[in-house]
């Protein structure tokens, strides 16, 4: 590997708890993911993948081992010096779309833009540009309230990428949605990721989402138990 | 980032105006009521020294008798004390001996109970009293002591109503006399009592045909200069000691007052009662305080979810922290200005109920604003540093 990779951990692990109670939620976790890669993680629930996602978002440290983001140690960080790293480089899709609910859709979407010190005038261009690429630039004014559950999760999508991250996080996506909004919000992620080159890391536990990935990783016992290895 | 966290805290505000509105509530009560007891309080502590500013310039006036303690049988006083003041003490602009007595003033079938005054000349100015028609007393008429009367407003309205009443007669209890003038009106007095209800005769028509006797139970002094007053009072006491006949040590039968003094210690009562009644409002604005506190707590925790999301796509802790302060402080310092409006138009309502001026003082309005926002900073900071402090990951999970 002659590049630095994107996201680099090794030896990872996440312990919960001391002694008796002692439960190493990840126990050794080596992994590369290079630039432009489409990940899914799949295990069953308590196999670590949530607690691995976590790490990797930057939004908790592993407890041992080293995470390089772009070559900088995250375990070395504070928490704000994690903040900034997630402000700028990182993207999250939540299961539950986690919009602000009496907050219209262009709104959401200026939030992270805001954070970033974005000029009003560049945020909302930004922000209805990046509603287009969801197909949703119709809706600029409704309220989250306002829009179905696959409605919800693009604008949830286009909020992760209006940032334009250098990686998207998506952790169960398509869990609150029915086959075809599946199937929908799917197509968009492997779009994204095939013309834009957006590296995107999805968690699931469903064979025909992960289908849609390039990379399958699958996790159980907080150990990686089988990796499809990178094809991008 | 102090303009953004300003922006996304009047967002949150104009999406969840119910919730803002009714956790500022408190304050706008407390304001309110802060501003209209102090309003309502200076209206008051005016109205008190206007009342007493018309009673007469520098005004000092002697009566017989202890100013405190039982009512005593002390002597009055002559026209022979009031020469004596007159001559034995400089820098006086009028000395004016007088009597006054309750008496029923009675035209044709209407009759009024009302006060008698005995006066002279100079008790004009010392009252500052003015001619609105007809004339002053003369000089002979003083000295003789002819019935002829002066009617105050009160008097000439409810006897004389639209009719001139110059010239005509009258009769003050069994005595008749001519109207010779009308006082210029003051006004009813915010201490009660309409100084209006008067008539004025010479001091000796009074005196022998009311009376029957040459006593003064009162004399009124204007002194020229208000620095001169100490002065003069000590003066007066020395002279009507001596005069009469006062031992050393003995206690004064007399009294020297002073309107200034009276009207200080007014003013002083009206203001311990304004802030009295402030300190009860501005209890209740903190209540207001804690009042915003409690639902700031109860909605970072009802929040949670959103602190999560905001932490989740780049937000600082501090930048948390600072929307959620500067909400407090938002919500708190327009409850702030919406109570200053209703207070003000509340006591503006009240003040002309109570009948005092309306007199608005910036400076309360400053400092309630001020301090509105201050209790936004106090108690919004405990709530905001919690939703900083939150875990991104706990938040999140949060339903």
């Amino acid at each position: 590997m002659a590049e630095q990779a994107l996201i680099a951990l090794r030896g990872v692990t996440k312990i919960y708890g001391s002694g008796e109670a002692r439960v190493a939620a990840l126990d050794g976790i080596d992994l590369d993911i290079q630039d432009g890669e489409f990940v899914a993680v799949m295990g069953p629930s308590g196999s670590g993948k949530s607690t691995c996602m976590n790490i990797l978002g930057c939004l908790d440290t592993p407890t041992g081992g080293t995470y390089l983001f772009k070559g900088h140690d995250v375990g070395q960080m504070s928490q704000d010096e994690r903040a900034l790293l997630r402000r700028d480089n990182i993207g999250f899709v939540f299961q539950g779309f986690n919009l602000l609910k009496r907050t219209t859709a262009e709104e959401n979407l200026e939030l992270p833009l805001i954070y970033r010190g974005v000029p009003r005038a560049e945020r909302r261009r930004l922000a209805l540009a990046t509603l287009d690429k969801v197909g949703l630039a119709q809706r600029a004014d409704h309220t989250a309230a306002e829009l179905s559950g696959g409605q919800q999760q693009r604008v949830a999508i286009a909020r992760a990428l209006v940032t334009n991250p250098s990686v998207m996080f998506a952790d169960e996506p398509t869990g609150n949605l029915d086959s075809s909004k599946t199937r929908e919000i799917m197509e968009l992620l492997a779009t994204l990721n095939r013309e834009q080159r957006i590296t995107i890391v999805l968690v699931t536990h469903e064979e025909d989402v992960a289908a849609y990935a390039k990379r399958q990783i699958r996790f159980l016992d907080g150990r990686i138990a089988s990796d499809s290895g990178s094809r991008a | 980032m102090i303009a953004n966290a300003f922006m996304l805290a009047l967002r949150e505000i104009r999406n969840n105006l119910m919730r803002a509105g009714l956790t500022t509530l408190g304050i706008v009560i407390g304001v309110a009521a802060v501003i209209a007891m102090v309003t309502l309080g200076n209206g008051a502590t005016q109205s008190v020294t206007s009342t007493i500013s018309t009673m007469g310039r520098n005004l000092l006036f002697v009566t017989p008798g202890l100013r405190r303690g039982p009512p005593s049988a002390a002597n009055d006083f002559t026209e022979a004390d009031a020469d004596a003041i007159e001559r034995g003490i400089s820098g006086l602009s009028a000395v004016a001996p007088s009597v006054s007595r309750s008496a029923v003033a009675v035209l044709g079938n209407r009759n009024r109970i009302t006060t008698l005054g005995g006066a002279t000349i100079p008790y004009f100015t010392a009252r500052d009293w003015q001619i609105a028609l007809g004339r002053e007393f003369s000089l002979s008429e003083v000295r003789s002591g002819k019935p002829v009367c002066i009617l105050g407003e009160t008097v000439r309205e409810d006897l004389f109503g639209d009719s001139d009443p110059v010239g005509q007669k009258m009769r003050v209890d069994k005595v008749a006399c001519e109207v010779i003038g009308v006082l210029v009106a003051k006004g009813k007095s915010s201490l009660g009592g309409d100084p209006d209800d008067l008539v004025l005769m010479p001091l000796h028509a009074v005196q022998r045909r009311f009376a029957g006797n040459n006593g003064v139970n009162t004399i009124w002094l204007s002194v020229g200069d208000a620095s001169d007053i100490p002065r003069v009072k000590e003066q007066i006491t020395t002279l009507m000691r001596s005069r009469r006949h006062i031992a050393d040590g003995a206690a004064d039968d007399f009294s020297v007052n002073d309107l200034q003094e009276i009207s200080s210690v007014i003013t002083t009562t009206t203001g311990v009662l304004t802030a009295f009644l402030s300190a009860v409002a501005a209890v209740s604005l903190l209540v207001g305080g804690i009042g915003i506190m409690n639902i700031m707590l109860v909605s970072v925790t009802e929040r949670t979810r959103e602190i999560g999301i905001r932490l989740a796509i780049g937000a600082r802790a501090r930048d948390v922290l600072l929307q959620f302060l500067i909400e407090a402080v938002v919500m708190s310092a327009s409850g702030g200005i919406v109570g200053v409006v209703l207070g003000l138009a509340g006591s503006a309502a009240l003040a002309n109920v109570l009948d005092v001026p309306f007199i608005v003082s910036p400076g309360i309005i400053v400092i309630a604003v001020l301090f509105s926002a201050g209790v936004g900073v106090a108690f919004g900071f405990f709530p905001a540093r919690r939703a900083a402090r939150m875990d991104p990951i706990e938040a999140l999970r949060h339903e």
